[in-house]
């Protein structure tokens, strides 16, 4: 009898403690902020589990911890790093440092992540910031950054006769007929299948019209697909490339990983990428027996109204810190150790966050070339969200790769319309967008 | 001859005559053992009578749980969001009524990826084609027929993924079917069997077939197999041939696990996700309704429209699932 009540005890409880286990609130313990003293065990949340396991971020935390003998790291490296952040950020437990997931909004930073300080007071030091600052309060300092442009291979090039990098639409697409004719590379290789690499091209928003405010202009622009934007430049030449033959036949067959090797064994001209692609594409070349410095970075093609070429930089993910974190002064120290004193940026050929450093290295094509970087300008307070939900209500995910899949289509013939009529579509979505959200 | 016939009668004369004394007696002793055991709890304190009769309750509450935790609280949830404005992160949710259903129903980009579904709803019947004819082959006694069952049935065991990249390898350009195609001096049926628009679908729902044949398959064979053998028999001395056993015997007897695929292609081809998602991301005009929800929730980030999707869904599955069951009422089948 003792015993069948123990089994009605110990089940009740085992159905109870299921029942709540998906209610477990967070208690709130000790909190300095970030000022406080800095021990404790910090959890790393990653998307860089490369980095984990070649034993990198190993050796950065024996570092800090020599530095700060009281706290220690351990990480944690998620491959789905987007997807996986997304329903964890609705729990209390998300690491202690994390990248903050880019489908945090700007007003909703406040909800997950703690203050690291005042936007106006942090500017003089570091880079980087307007995205992942709100109402002036700074969320989240980038690891890193990266410059947007298209990696080119060099011989491809050279053996087809190409001596000066083209600097407008008009001499990219006669480049890429160059090397079409004369070399058996695919001259642009798009990677349609995988999807996130046609994302890249919404980097370059600035660089061809070399303003800083392009991406915030698209909040009040009820036609921004309209010859003279950047985004109409950018989409008019993936267009054009497509449309022309000088992309891969069946795009719909692409591969990351086998592209890199194509690249490095001079079958692929062209690939739109941001700079952190310039050390894979090396280390491609480097395996497959071929010279890393054949991978040549350039500026897009354009040439801004006052006659100059420019390539915008922009963060990496930033790193914040979980607003429930136990552990925030020891969060922030190693978030600060990171940035300043792991040299991090330099082994991965970032741009660094910190304003007082020089420039990687592998971005000296770009300086050779006359381009000038340029960082684009936050949104006016209050209106930090404003493009992005609009671009989510239009369904147009200008930082994706749904919409210019399907503009890939259409160029190749695989969809109905043609360039006037997609740009007059994705107009109207844009502006009803405008007009529902605004 | 005399002791043959001799064997089976003293056999089956005992037989009954052992068996009728034995039934009552084990009724009887069944009869027995209740009443001793009666009084016990009747006997006992109340709280035993009452943890007796929690007793079953207790057996199914896990499993209750679990279904309530894990099927209906999230089904409930997605109602819940439906009816909001919610983008999957914040945290406070603003009820906007009915806008979302709106939404779903005004917007012909959402309605119009249901045309996709046809492709795999036309390639679910060639599929149940070839279930029925393989099942009906291999019901009859035939050489290797354990082999071919496990061929035939196979592909359903691989995980979906890697079915996926297999068929991408496979539709390549220069892939294994070009290659195939090749080796026969096929080389003008040769094309970018993902890339060009008009064929993408064909290949998608051919991927399809290949891997849900063996479900058919099984369920074909299952209720094949439950067809009493005298049946047979007793076309075989009628002199039916194959064809005549399978239209007087086979397919009448299996008429309502027939019924039943038909509903699971419906709703399965109403539903398609896995494949296309893999091989081709849903982009060249192969998007799914499922695929669509996931890029509204994901990649939009408009969770609260997307799971009205969701919603409208479940409930046009439910109502094709409806209307067949009235259209073919399920009949009683009487094979005798």
């Amino acid at each position: 009898m003792a015993s069948r009540n123990a089994v009605v005890a110990v089940s009740l409880a085992a159905v109870s403690a299921l029942l709540l286990a998906g209610c477990a609130g967070g208690d709130t313990g000790s909190d300095e902020g970030i000022d406080g003293d800095v021990k404790g065990e910090v959890t790393f949340v990653t998307w860089r589990t490369d980095l984990i396991t070649d034993g990198t971020f190993d050796e950065y935390a024996a570092e800090f911890t020599k530095k700060y003998p009281e706290a220690s790291v351990k990480f944690q490296g998620i491959t789905d790093y987007e997807g996986e952040l997304k329903t964890r950020l609705s729990t209390t437990n998300y690491g202690d440092v994390l990248g903050v997931p880019n489908s945090v909004q700007p007003d909703q930073l406040a909800d997950f992540f703690e203050p690291l300080g005042e936007t106006a007071d942090l500017e003089s030091d570091y880079r980087f910031l307007a995205p992942r600052s709100f109402e002036g309060t700074q969320y989240g300092l980038a690891l890193g950054g990266n410059a947007n442009g298209l990696v080119y291979n060099k011989k491809v090039f050279a053996d087809a006769g190409i001596t000066e990098l083209p600097t407008s639409h008009d001499e990219f697409i006669d480049a890429l007929k160059q090397v079409d004719e004369k070399t058996d590379a695919i001259p642009l290789y798009t990677n349609y299948k995988d999807g996130w690499p046609l994302s890249q091209w919404t980097g370059n928003l600035g660089a061809i019209s070399g303003d800083p405010d392009a991406v915030n202009k698209m909040a009040t622009d009820d036609a921004p697909w309209t010859e003279g934007t950047d985004i109409e430049a950018i989409d008019a030449l993936v267009y054009d490339a497509v449309s022309e033959g000088l992309t891969e036949p069946d795009p719909l067959t692409t591969n990351w990983e086998q592209s890199k090797v194509d690249f490095a064994t001079g079958k692929i001209g062209v690939m739109a990428l941001g700079s952190w692609a310039i050390s894979q594409f090396q280390g491609a070349a480097t395996d497959a027996g071929t010279s890393p410095d054949d991978v040549g970075y350039m500026a897009f093609p354009a040439t801004a109204p006052d006659g100059k070429q420019y390539a915008v930089i922009g963060g990496d993910y930033s790193l914040g810190i979980n607003v429930h974190s136990k552990v925030k002064a020891a969060a922030k120290a190693w978030i600060d150790y990171l940035i300043e004193d792991s040299g991090f940026t330099d082994t991965q050929g970032m741009v660094s966050s910190l304003a007082s450093s020089e420039l990687p290295t592998n971005l000296a094509g770009l300086s050779d070339a006359g381009v000038e970087l340029i960082e684009l300008n936050p949104a006016e307070a209050g209106k930090e969200s404003l493009v992005n939900n609009i671009a989510d209500t239009a369904q147009i995910d200008i930082w994706g790769n749904i919409y210019r899949q399907k503009l890939v289509d259409i160029a190749r013939g695989a969809a109905d319309g043609d360039e006037a009529s997609y740009f007059d579509q994705l107009n109207t979505q844009w502006a009803d967008a405008i007009a529902s959200v605004g | 001859m005399s002791i043959s016939t001799a064997g089976p009668q003293p056999t089956g004369v005992p037989g009954p005559l052992t068996t009728v004394p034995e039934a009552p007696a084990a009724s009887g002793g069944g009869r027995r053992r209740s009443k001793r055991r009666a009084p016990l709890p009747a006997g006992g304190p109340a709280g035993q009578r009452f943890s007796q009769k929690l007793t079953p309750y207790l057996f199914i509450v896990v499993a209750v749980a679990l279904l309530l935790l894990l099927t209906y609280l999230p089904a409930a949830n997605m109602l819940w969001y439906s009816v909001t404005d919610w983008d999957g992160l914040d945290k406070d949710k603003n009820f906007i009524g009915l806008g979302n259903y709106i939404e779903v129903f005004t917007n012909p980009r959402i309605f119009s990826v249901f045309g996709v579904s046809l492709y795999y709803f036309a390639a679910s019947f060639m599929q149940m084609a070839i279930a029925l004819y393989f099942a009906a082959l291999l019901s009859f006694s035939t050489r290797f027929s354990n082999l071919f069952r496990g061929i035939l049935f196979f592909p359903y065991l691989i995980n979906g993924v890697a079915i996926g990249f297999v068929f991408l390898y496979l539709f390549q350009p220069g892939g294994t079917l070009d290659s195939l195609l090749s080796f026969f001096n096929l080389e003008s049926l040769q094309r970018q069997w993902l890339g060009d628009p008009t064929v993408a679908n064909f290949s998608l729902a051919g991927t399809s077939v290949w891997r849900y044949t063996g479900l058919n398959f099984v369920l074909f064979l299952g209720a094949i197999q439950s067809i009493p053998k005298e049946l047979y028999e007793a076309a075989d001395i009628d002199g039916a041939n194959r064809w005549q056993q399978f239209w007087s015997i086979i397919f009448p007897g299996i008429r309502r696990i027939i019924g039943l695929s038909f509903i699971l292609a419906i709703a399965g081809s109403l539903s398609v996700f896995e494949i296309p998602f893999i091989m081709t991301g849903g982009a060249n005009g192969t998007s799914t309704f499922v695929i669509q929800t996931l890029q509204t929730a994901f990649n939009f980030r408009q969770v609260g429209l997307a799971s009205a999707m969701a919603v409208v869904l479940l409930a046009i599955v439910l109502i094709v699932t409806w209307v067949q069951r009235k259209v073919f009422p399920d009949e009683k089948v009487d094979l005798t």
